[in-house]
């Protein structure tokens, strides 16, 4: 079948679409974008996930027919959002093309929230969607909201602040010895090697 | 495989009844797990997204009727107030993401012992509004599901919606995981207090081929709690409830728990519920007709 469906602003089609296929596998192996992850297929790893109509889901978890005629944006659209939540100038002059990055991206990485990466594009939207409904969340806010995100890396401390970071209110050192405990650290990872693999 | 795309309700029926093999698909949170396993091959999927009956709710009389493709996001951000039990539960259901797009009529569909909507409904008294072509029938809940993975539906049936009566009483959900957030009931529990007719309703997941109630448990408490007077909880009365409650289950051992481990965490989560159930009601002792 043929897919139309608006992705980060702009009008794609895909055609010979099966249909029992996820918007995931339409996303990165016909249009091109890479940015959502293929880590588990089964909505328990959040790495692919993206705004679908505004709200953030599972890619693999949407047939792509279901996405016919709708929006989607991707962390690749993110830059371009306008964010309501964060202060104006978030991480600016951080680095040279910081102009191209989404404030929330900027904040990952000057946490030090990116180590494998593959996380990372899901997690971003995550808390750029958080950060839209509540942009002064406490802790546990941020880690009921991130709960369907798994990191194979960080242990949660550096992303939680990133989140921080992004919405001004990092302290100016992690507390030592800092616990992650309510995000999913102990969980079994995605099986096996990522498919699709980071590019 | 084809993919059919009814955008109203007529049209769904029709197509359901045309093709009663074809799978029918809400928020896809349990079909695409299996499709992208190859668990299922459907010769076609009967995606209900653009039938915009399915995601409204109101009142019909004095029951709310909620569609079938209502989001769990949804019932926690709109109904939250007048189905607390309900919005409990939705609220444990995997990941902001999947609470995003999976449905109560999903949870319905996949008619899994261990699905977090169905205690509540069951505490609740719900009805399951079921239609094909041939006409609607409403089924209770606690006739709707026939075993594991299996209900009451007819190849060329789909599900409407739920009626549920907005709580006139506290209402609480409990659930184990093997921890706190993304999991799967290990066993979970919802009471409902009926304060006005002395009713209490109760659901069991996760402890048996199906979610069940815990009649006799439920019958205790109608008699024996102190209605009147919403004085403190005698013991005594919290401890049989917890034993009825766990009597009712028929657990078995898996990957999750022992059957032994879930009668036990189903009285204690029995116990808890109540004691804040009755908590909530004590407190709202002297507003006009309780908490309702
Ligand atoms: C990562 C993850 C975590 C999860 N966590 C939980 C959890 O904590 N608790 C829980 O209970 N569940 C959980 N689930 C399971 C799932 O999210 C729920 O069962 C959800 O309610 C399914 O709703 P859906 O709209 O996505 O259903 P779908 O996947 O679209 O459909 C589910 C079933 O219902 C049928 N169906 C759907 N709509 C209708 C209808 N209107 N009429 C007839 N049949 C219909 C479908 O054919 C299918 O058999 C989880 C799933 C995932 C992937
Ligand atoms: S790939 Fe979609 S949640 Fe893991
Ligand atoms: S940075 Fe590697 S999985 Fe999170």
């Amino acid at each position: 079948m043929r897919i139309t469906c608006t992705v980060n602003g702009e009008r794609h089609e895909a055609d010979d679409v099966w249909p029992g296929e996820s918007l995931l596998h339409v996303l990165r192996e016909r249009l091109a974008l890479p940015g959502a992850k293929n880590a588990c297929e089964q909505g328990e790893c959040g790495s692919c996930t993206v705004y679908l109509d505004g709200l953030p889901v599972c890619a693999c978890l949407v047939a792509a027919g279901q996405a016919q005629g709708r929006t989607v944006i991707t962390v690749e659209g993110l830059p371009a959002e306008v964010h309501p939540g964060l202060p104006a100038g978030t991480g600016e002059g951080l680095f040279a093309d910081a102009g191209a990055l989404d404030p929330v991206q900027r904040a990952f990485i000057e946490a030090g929230a990116v180590q494998c990466g593959f996380c990372t594009p899901g997690l971003v939207v995550a808390v750029h969607d958080l950060l839209a409904r509540n942009p002064r969340p406490a802790d546990p806010d941020i880690r009921e909201a991130l709960a369907g995100n798994l990191c194979r890396c960080t242990g949660y401390e550096k992303i939680l602040e990133a989140v921080r970071l992004a919405t001004g209110s990092a302290r100016v050192a992690p507390a030592e010895g800092a616990q992650a405990g309510g995000l999913p650290a102990q969980r079994t990872p995605p099986q096996g090697p990522p498919a699709g693999g980071a590019e | 495989m084809e993919f059919l795309q009814p955008s109203s309700w007529s049209d769904a029926l029709a197509a359901k009844a045309a093709r009663p093999d074809a799978v029918p698909i809400a928020g896809g949170t349990d079909v695409m797990v299996e499709l992208n396993f190859d668990r299922r091959r459907p010769p076609a999927l009967l995606d209900l997204t653009r039938v915009g009956a399915l995601t409204e709710w109101g009142y019909d009389g004095d029951l709310l009727r909620v569609g079938a493709g209502v989001s769990y996001r949804r019932i926690i951000d709109e109904l939250g107030g007048v189905l607390p039990g309900l919005a409990m539960a939705a609220r444990t259901v995997g990941s902001p993401q999947i609470r995003n797009r999976g449905t109560v009529g999903g949870n319905l569909g996949s008619a899994s012992p261990a699905g977090d909507a169905h205690p509540p409904l069951l505490a609740t008294d719900a009805l399951v509004e079921v239609a094909s072509v041939r006409g609607t029938r409403t089924v209770p809940v606690d006739e709707f599901f026939t075993g594991p993975k299996r209900s009451v539906l007819a190849p060329d049936e789909l599900i409407a919606a739920f009626l549920v009566a907005p709580a006139a009483g506290p209402q609480q959900f409990a659930k184990i995981g093997t921890r706190n957030a993304m999991v799967i009931a290990v066993c979970s529990f919802a009471v409902a207090l009926h304060p006005a007719t002395r009713r209490v309703g109760t659901g069991i997941g996760s402890a048996a081929p199906t979610p069940l109630r815990a009649h006799q448990a439920e019958e205790l408490l109608a008699a024996e709690l102190p209605w009147h007077s919403r004085g403190s909880l005698p013991a005594p009365l919290v401890r049989r409830f917890g034993e009825l409650v766990a009597g009712a289950a028929a657990p078995i051992d898996d990957v999750r728990g022992t059957a032994a481990y879930r009668r036990q965490a189903l009285a204690v989560l029995a116990r808890r519920t109540l004691g804040w159930a009755w908590a909530q009601l004590s407190a709202s002792q002297g507003e006009p007709g309780g908490r309702s």
